[in-house]
């Protein structure tokens, strides 16, 4: 069960992992998320579905390594097993024709986006997607993105590919020099580049979509662990999301409770790479 | 022995651990009876020509009989005896509400000078006896071609797939997290229901020969359609449980260090926070801790704060003493730990620091008015009377709302206006075809022996229909 079938290292502490999952591959849409867990005793986290795959019943997820539990996943190798994989879990990206559809990706959130402006490509949108990353060995999936996209923008930091900059200042081009009649944003990333996202689209009042990541236990609805606040009201991301008005959402928020266990997972962090050294020597 | 001598003999309370020993322990807390102990509780039983005790009990054990078994020193028989009809005897002889039972109707309990028949003590012995010495073998009729689904691995839903598996049928539970048992293994704590007890309990099902599917979420990574359409399942029983946690909707209520209950149990019951050298889910501690709530998931949060190394854990409730639901032994217990209990206290709003961490409540103190639709009198602010709380964290135990999951991904099936499935209070049945439901996702929250009961009508049901196909 939950056997990685393929891994491949993207950088940056980044891996790609196909993991077999038939009854999840089968039912899996854009914007979904399983949870794992990667041993008897470990702790249940949330990821967001890259790609599935109905005819190998394999889905793909992108994990970058940042605690005990990522670091533990990245030392499986092909052939070993996860030992929970639940899903797919949430409720999927809107998907209609909308017209133009902006879909951003910043980070490794470029692989969660993919799906979605795949899909948003089919039902007929015409897809600008923006992706980012801090330089161009960095970035993920170009290819795969201008396949599913009718374009595809580039922003690095360090201007070693497309723009120099970040995903909004692109996105402010689009709406402001270029004049683009946008009529949805998607945006997939770190919280701090979907609140910039949204404040810029706020200005002109352009539906826009994020997906957020909070803290989950059980991804079911019944430990209110990730809940967020959406237009001042109460809502699970688990069960009510990820999906969420990104003109609604509050950020600040999401990013203090994504803070609270911090010193925790330092310390268990710091234990467990003491005892993986230990053991290595 | 006749009932006059019976009579005489005083009840035997069962030993625990000492308060102030056990508040900083996660074992469990009554020690159980030894053999001499169970047999001279039983010996109070009067064996009544009309055992009134039967018929309190949710899931009909032969009550009398088991305790008779127990008296003669034929133990395991006893757990046989029990186990006709219950199929987690350790667990219900922990986290029964048996006053409120069995031992309710008791007729050695109804006289004025005789406390009742300690029923639950003495399961709970016949069953922990059972599993240190005896290895029952348990009836099961010839094996039927007939599939059966049971969605959630809870008390309601493990008491359908016993039932069903005895009756020969081909029985799958599909349970959404990690592990079977529900409430039992992610709300109830260790100290009240040791988890190996739970896990023993629950082998003898899968042993039986029940299939246990864990990580499998209906109405997500299948639905129920599917389950009867495409996998062959003759008939669905959901028992889905309570569902999504309430909030109280006061300001501050996101800040960190506010838990549902529902996210302080799974923690540490489920996910073994307590204990961090082995496990990786973490649990913060700090000095005080408030529990808003007084039923018996908010003993069982405030017990376990108060083990997790919370000094100050205490019970915030916005009525009164007489109002709280939770049973009078949990309330005991909790007392007795060092749990502080504060009625008429409803809390406005929580007061956070520069990281975002909750640093104080500010309440208001209520007077009980006139009795509201639940007829206990309702509680109303007074005026000027509004206070600053400290705290490190508080938990949130005021209940719950139906989770939308299978319901909203089942079509035909009829909802309550609350949202609550709507099934046959005899026989579980839904309005689809095929389709049954028990327990808390049928109810609200409830008890878990009230699921189990609900789950051994439905399976009586379940056979029936599959036996004749009229619905």
């Amino acid at each position: 069960m939950y056997q990685i079938i393929g891994k491949k290292n993207l950088g940056e502490g980044i891996n790609l992992y196909n993991i077999s999952a038939p009854d999840i591959a089968l039912k899996a849409l854009p914007g979904q998320f399983i949870i794992l867990r990667v041993n008897k005793n470990g702790e249940r986290i949330p990821i967001t579905i890259a790609n599935s795959d109905k005819k190998d019943k394999t889905i793909t997820i992108l994990v970058q390594t940042l605690g005990k539990t990522t670091h533990l996943l990245s030392e499986l190798n092909v052939g070993e097993s996860l030992a929970d994989l639940v899903g797919p879990l949430g409720v999927p990206t809107e998907i209609k024709k909308f017209g133009t559809v902006v879909c951003i990706g910043g980070g490794f959130g470029t692989a969660v986006i993919y799906p979605i402006a795949k899909a948003m490509k089919a039902e007929g949108n015409r897809v600008i997607s923006i992706i980012g990353a801090r330089s161009k060995e960095l970035l993920l999936m170009e290819d795969e993105m201008k396949t599913a996209s009718s374009e595809v923008l580039v922003a690095t930091n360090d201007g070693s590919c497309g723009t120099k900059g970040i995903v909004t200042d692109v996105l402010r081009n689009l709406i402001y020099d270029k004049k683009i009649q946008i009529d949805r944003v998607i945006a997939v990333g770190p919280v701090i580049m979907m609140k910039a996202v949204s404040d810029l689209t706020k200005e002109k009042s352009i539906k826009t979509i994020v997906s957020l990541n909070p803290i989950m236990i059980d991804g079911t609805g019944m430990c209110g662990a990730c809940r967020v606040l959406v237009g001042n009201k109460t809502k699970f991301a688990c069960v009510d999301g990820p999906d969420f008005d990104g003109h609604l959402v509050d950020f600040d928020n999401l990013m203090n409770r994504l803070k609270f266990y911090k010193e925790e997972e330092k310390t268990s962090y710091d234990c467990h790479m003491k005892a993986h050294h230990n053991l290595t020597a | 022995m006749d009932t006059k001598e019976r009579l005489k003999i005083k009840k035997h309370v069962m030993q625990c651990q000492p308060p102030e020993v056990r508040s900083s322990n996660f074992k469990e807390v009554p020690y159980g009876y030894t053999a001499e102990e169970a047999v001279e509780e039983a010996k109070r039983c009067i064996q009544c020509k009309r055992p009134y005790c039967i018929e309190g009990c949710p899931v009909y054990i032969n009550i009398p009989a088991f305790i008779k078994l127990i008296e003669e020193g034929d133990f395991l028989g006893a757990a046989k005896k029990i186990k006709e009809t219950n199929s987690l005897p350790a667990v219900c002889g922990r986290v029964c509400p048996q006053e409120d039972q069995c031992e309710k109707v008791c007729t050695v309990g109804k006289r004025k000078d005789t406390p009742s028949v300690a029923i639950g003590n003495l399961e709970r012995f016949a069953a922990d006896y059972e599993a240190k010495y005896g290895d029952i073998h348990i009836e099961i009729n010839q094996k039927k071609d007939k599939k059966v689904a049971v969605v959630g691995g809870g008390p309601a839903g493990l008491t359908v797939a016993g039932d069903l598996c005895k009756m020969g049928y081909q029985v799958s539970i599909y349970e959404a997290l990690h592990e079977i048992g529900g409430v039992l293994m992610y709300g109830i704590p260790e100290f009240r229901l040791p988890k190996e007890i739970l896990s023993r309990e629950l082998k003898v099902l899968e042993d039986m020969g029940v299939n246990v599917f864990t990580n499998e979420v209906i109405g997500k990574t299948f639905n129920v359609d599917e389950l009867l359409n495409e996998r062959g399942y003759g008939a669905v029983f959901i028992g889905t449980g309570a569902g999504t946690p309430k909030f109280l909707n006061i300001p501050g209520e996101e800040l960190n260090g506010i838990y549902s209950a529902n996210e302080f149990l799974t923690r540490v019951n489920l996910m073994r926070a307590y204990n961090k050298s082995e496990y990786d889910t973490p649990i913060k501690c700090g000095k005080t801790l408030v529990v808003f709530g007084a039923g018996n998931t908010a003993m069982d949060a405030v017990r376990t704060a108060l083990r997790l190394g919370y000094q100050d854990s205490r019970i915030f409730y916005r009525r009164s003493r007489n109002e709280m639901t939770a049973r009078i032994e949990e309330v005991y217990h909790a007392e007795e730990e060092g749990v502080k209990f504060e009625f008429l206290i409803n809390p406005i709003r929580f007061i956070g620091d520069e990281n975002h961490n909750v640093t104080a409540v500010e309440c208001e103190r209520m007077e009980l008015g006139e009795p509201d639709e639940s007829g206990r009198r309702r509680p109303i602010p007074v005026k000027g009377s509004e206070f600053i709380a400290k705290i490190d964290a508080a938990v949130i135990a005021i209940g719950t709302n139906v989770n939308p999951i299978v319901p909203s991904s089942t079509p035909g099936l009829n909802l309550n206006k609350w949202g609550y499935i709507t099934a046959d209070e005899n026989t579980g049945k839904t309005s689809k075809k095929g389709v049954f439901a028990g327990g808390d996702i049928v109810t609200g929250a409830a008890t878990v022996i009230l699921a189990m009961g609900a789950g051994k009508k439905a399976a009586v049901a379940i056979d029936k229909y599959l036996e004749t196909g009229i619905w």
